[in-house]
């Protein structure tokens, strides 16, 4: 078996484990396992990044998907209940929402390029720019950011505003959070 | 969780490689993948495991809730404030190669934002000649900036952690 049969399989089992993942937590009502188990998913998928070449969102998503996120939703177990309410009376709606909204999904991406195809509108518009003027070796391009890990050059260069508006949206949502959730007792604590 | 003498141990031993590995990824950002914000979040995990095991009151010990705060202010300021000095030295707000400290940087300094499809190759090797293989600028400029971003994101999650673990059952 090639290297790239086995990856595809690899990614076949992923997804396939994925989805097995998604059912059991909608269908299960003990939420401290659900929690478990969406920590277990958050690994699935970054494994499955990982395996697309993009170990970024791989280490975003196993820190903050597995981990952070994990504690999160069991902190707030602590503070609420373990179990689901049972829901009252069953209706189909919701799957007809669910089928109709993810056939939608699946149709828009029959217009998709394939995954890595070069002929991609987004890599002929200004990939090809951000290769060269970051990475020196490419196309005997001379290096104009100097950083040859392009994603970092985009984010932190090229895109500098949207970084620095995310960094503050994170500041925000920390605020925010604080403000919400702190106790005044706290104070006294930290001194 | 104190008896737990598997988890204390294998957490001791995990901790150290996880912050080192932070570490990696945020000064490492611009050859391998990775950047502040993964940094922040993988450092913010350590820390936040330390509390898991070894208690609330220990994790305050190590990472302080107020510098927390102060740290998760800092991080945006330099980020900011990187674009303000980059405006001090005459270039736009968070053009990089204005930091490069080259007079001659400074004409061309708006190139990577502005104009993004324009090749002036005599203006490139100028800055070749002055500056070896890498715009000092630029690199310097991203380096700083994603430590803001790190700083910010590991301080917030940490503080959102003990947000979270501070609180006791309402009802």
């Amino acid at each position: 078996m090639t290297a790239g049969a086995t990856t595809h399989l690899t990614v076949v089992l992923l997804l396939i484990l994925l989805i097995g993942t998604a059912i059991t937590i909608a269908r299960m009502r003990d939420l401290w396992a659900a929690v478990m188990l969406t920590g277990i998913y958050s690994f699935l998928g970054a494994s499955w990044m990982l395996l697309l070449d993009a170990p970024d969102v791989a280490f975003t998503e196993a820190a903050v998907g597995a981990g952070i996120a994990t504690f999160l939703m069991l902190g707030t177990l602590a503070l609420t209940s373990r179990r689901a309410k049972a829901p009252q009376g069953r209706s189909l709606a919701p799957l007809a929402v669910v089928i109709v909204t993810g056939a939608a999904l699946v149709y828009g991406t029959f217009d998709m390029p394939h995954y890595g195809d070069l002929q991609a509108p987004a890599h002929q518009h200004v990939a090809p720019e951000y290769l060269s003027d970051g990475v020196p070796h490419v196309q005997g391009g001379p290096s104009k950011v100097g950083v040859p890990n392009v994603v970092t050059a985009i984010l932190a260069s090229y895109r500098g505003y949207d970084t620095l508006g995310e960094t503050v949206v994170i500041f925000t949502a920390g605020i925010g959070v604080l403000l919400l959730m702190r106790r005044p007792s706290d104070r006294e604590v930290k001194q | 969780m104190r008896q737990q003498t598997i988890l204390r141990i294998v957490a001791k031993l995990l901790i150290p490689y996880i912050l080192l590995f932070a570490l990696y990824v945020q000064f490492h950002g611009d050859f391998g993948p990775g950047g502040g914000f993964q940094a922040g979040v993988i450092f913010a995990a350590a820390v936040i495991l330390y509390g898991l095991v070894f208690g609330l009151r220990a994790a305050r010990r190590v990472a302080p809730p107020l510098l927390m705060e102060t740290l998760a202010a800092l991080g945006v300021l330099i980020f900011a404030g990187t674009g303000v000095a980059s405006m001090l030295h005459g270039g736009n707000f968070l053009d990089y190669n204005a930091l490069g400290g080259s007079g001659q940087q400074h004409t061309r300094s708006a190139e990577p934002v502005a104009h993004l499809h324009e090749h002036s190759p005599e203006g490139i090797e100028e800055r070749h000649e002055s500056h070896g293989m890498l715009p000092q600028g630029q690199h310097l400029g991203i380096m700083v900036v994603e430590l803001g971003v790190g700083l910010t994101v590991a301080a917030i999650m940490i503080t959102i952690f003990f947000a979270f673990a501070g609180r006791e059952r309402v009802r």
